[in-house]
């Protein structure tokens, strides 16, 4: 089984990397963009077949390593 | 004063904070691998800069996972005292003994310059022997030392005197130009300045001493 994780800063904490590609997306011409927010995706392949175990498996790996939950959030798509 | 440095893979400030803690308490630390799991009897464990797993994931977010952390927790839970400079100040945040996290400095640069200081809190084992108030002189060296606490955390450490060090010009956009915070119980700090780096005139500056001589006071 193949899942897909997605973190990002939670709502509320600066992120001064997505404001400096913001900048550097309008310097390019792109007037229509306002903010960005940058993140992470981390793809994991696991053995086994059970999606609801799998979920409760990497839900665990977030509040273990994979996230800061001080700062970051995440989601977790199974494919 | 016994002292023990945790040395991580890439933590290129181990062997500062080695001679810095020679020089100072006159017995060279105990230089413990994060592979170990029981530390020396110590009265200090200093967590110290570098770039440990090359910063893979998050800053300090490997360190964390060290067969040493249930160790320096266990010696924090007794009252014992923990030093994290830069990179440990980060790991510090990510085990849980201290609140908030270290972001990108907000400017985006690795910063590598000496900044000043306040001396905010002079009530614990590391600042006891400065003044309240006094402005020192420490280098900083991190691309990631932008404190962040919520508002309830960083109120909360304010009004209970856990701010320990403040920058006077504010150099990476950290909450409330926080450079250094203790834990609860006083027996933990973290700090993103490296006075292991300032103890010695030919180095230009001895700004650092009192961190360790505050120590050496406390805990011999």
């Amino acid at each position: 089984m193949k899942a897909r994780v997605f973190i990002t800063l939670k709502n509320g904490v600066l992120d001064p990397q997505g404001k400096a590609i913001g900048h550097a997306l309008n310097g390019l011409g792109f007037g229509s963009v306002g903010e960005v927010r940058q993140g992470k995706v981390i793809d994991l392949e696991l053995s086994g077949s059970d999606a609801e175990a799998a979920k409760a498996d990497i839900k665990a790996m977030c509040e273990k390593l994979l996230a800061n939950t001080v700062i970051e959030k995440y989601e977790i798509e199974l494919k | 004063m016994k002292s023990a440095v945790i040395v991580f893979p890439a933590a290129n400030c181990d062997r500062d904070a080695q001679t810095a803690l020679t020089q100072m308490t006159g017995k060279a630390p105990h230089m413990v691998w994060h592979q170990d799991s029981e530390l020396p009897d110590v009265d200090l464990v200093v967590l110290p800069g570098g770039f440990s797993y090359g910063d893979y994931l998050r800053c300090g977010a490997m360190a964390n996972q060290s067969n040493i952390m249930g160790a320096i927790k266990t010696h924090a839970d007794k009252g014992g005292a923990v030093l994290g400079i830069c990179n440990g100040f980060q790991v510090l945040t990510e085990a849980g003994l201290l609140p908030g996290a270290l972001m990108r400095n907000a400017g985006l640069k690795f910063l590598c310059k000496p900044v000043a200081l306040t001396v905010e809190e002079t009530q614990s084992s590391f600042t006891r022997k400065y003044d309240k108030g006094q402005e020192i002189h420490i280098p900083i060296a991190h691309g990631e030392g932008n404190y962040y606490a919520d508002e309830n955390t960083l109120d909360r450490l304010e009004g209970e005197g856990r701010v320990v060090f403040r920058y006077r010009d504010n150099p990476n956009g950290s909450a409330r130009d926080i450079a250094g915070i203790l834990n609860e119980k006083r027996n933990v700090l973290g700090l993103m300045p490296h006075p292991e780096r300032v103890v010695d005139d030919a180095l230009g500056g001895i700004d650092g001493r009192g961190i360790f001589q505050s120590l050496i006071e406390a805990l011999s």
